[in-house]
């Protein structure tokens, strides 16, 4: 079976973002003064062949722990979707 | 004759100046592809500086990958000198053979200057010719050079001196500003405890030649030099 996995990869919280404030200033700059605590971080979507849905999140689980996501900076959330 | 190998990733842009400037020392320098498996009997290993992958994912995320780097590692693990350089700090970074990570810089511009920063250990393979809190002009020139870690790693780089080169004050002397990144604890580069792997955001191969107005790097060039060639004649002699 293949699964969508969707990554959201965010700074960690306590860490300064500098890009989240850069954007937080630009949308107040625009007039969206409710805007706040932005941060920045990224999306990545995979397919992922695997035997069941919990065999597809841990193997993504691993990829996150290896490469998609720094442990040392960044903190990630899965989500898996049958395709 | 020591010889140096200094690794090129595709989007590493500072090799020549580190093979050069490794060269003007008198060592043997060659540039060893990020795809060989191979180091060629390298006494020292340098990961320059660059945009390796072109930063994709995060600096140095990709190249931590490459087929060199099984040898790279391995060179290290049996105590051989390898420093990395701006791209290469973050390479040994992601790789996990020095702590922390380097993220975007606090004024997210891209900081490309002269700073002023102190050799605050000089027990490493590649900081011994310097005399302890020598005070030098280096320029740093990335994105991608505030240095993070937990606050254990922190507590443990401090207390066991690991901090190699930090981020000096503005004096009267010096018209920088300091900290150009907003490096945790004015980081500019770290080591490990045995003090065979370096990494550092300044560019001493930029600073090692007086064509370049500036020589205060040499020491990154000469001490992992001059250790060589004391073992080996040291050996000769047995």
């Amino acid at each position: 079976m293949t699964f969508r996995v969707h990554v959201r990869v965010m700074p960690r919280t306590g860490l300064l973002d500098p890009q989240g404030q850069a954007v937080e200033h630009a949308l107040s700059a625009l007039g969206f003064a409710e805007a706040g605590a932005v941060r920045v971080g990224r999306a990545i979507e995979l397919d992922v062949d695997a035997g069941s849905r919990d065999e597809a999140e841990a193997r993504a689980r691993l990829m996150c722990d290896k490469l998609l996501a720094n442990p040392v900076t960044e903190d990630y959330l899965l989500a898996v979707e049958e395709d | 004759m020591t010889r140096i190998a200094i690794v090129r990733f595709p989007g590493s842009n500072c090799d020549f100046d580190t093979l050069r400037a490794a060269q003007s020392h008198g060592a043997e320098t060659y540039f060893v592809w990020h795809r060989d498996t191979d180091l060629k009997d390298a006494d020292i290993v340098i990961l320059p500086g660059g945009f390796s992958y072109g930063d994709y994912l995060r600096t140095g995320a990709i190249a931590r990958f490459s087929p060199i780097m099984g040898a790279v590692q391995r060179h290290a693990a049996d105590g051989g000198p390898l420093l990395g350089i701006c791209n290469g700090f973050q390479i040994l970074c992601e790789a996990q053979m020095l702590p922390g990570a380097l993220l975007r810089n606090a004024g997210l511009t891209f900081v490309s200057k002269p700073v002023d920063v102190t050799v605050e250990q000089t027990d490493t393979a590649f900081t011994c010719d310097y005399e302890p809190g020598a005070r030098l002009r280096l320029p740093v020139a990335h994105g991608e050079g505030r240095y993070v870690a937990s606050p254990d790693t922190l507590r443990m780089l401090e207390a066991e001196g690991l901090v190699v080169l930090r981020y000096v004050a503005a004096t009267e002397r010096s018209p920088f500003q300091p900290n150009p990144n907003g490096a945790t604890n004015h980081i500019a580069g770290i080591c490990n405890a045995a003090g065979n792997i370096v990494g550092i955001m300044p560019h001493p191969e930029r600073a090692s030649d007086r064509l370049l107005g500036l020589t205060g790097g040499a020491g990154f060039f000469t001490s992992p030099i001059s250790s060589h060639q004391n073992v080996a004649t040291a050996r000769t002699q047995e």
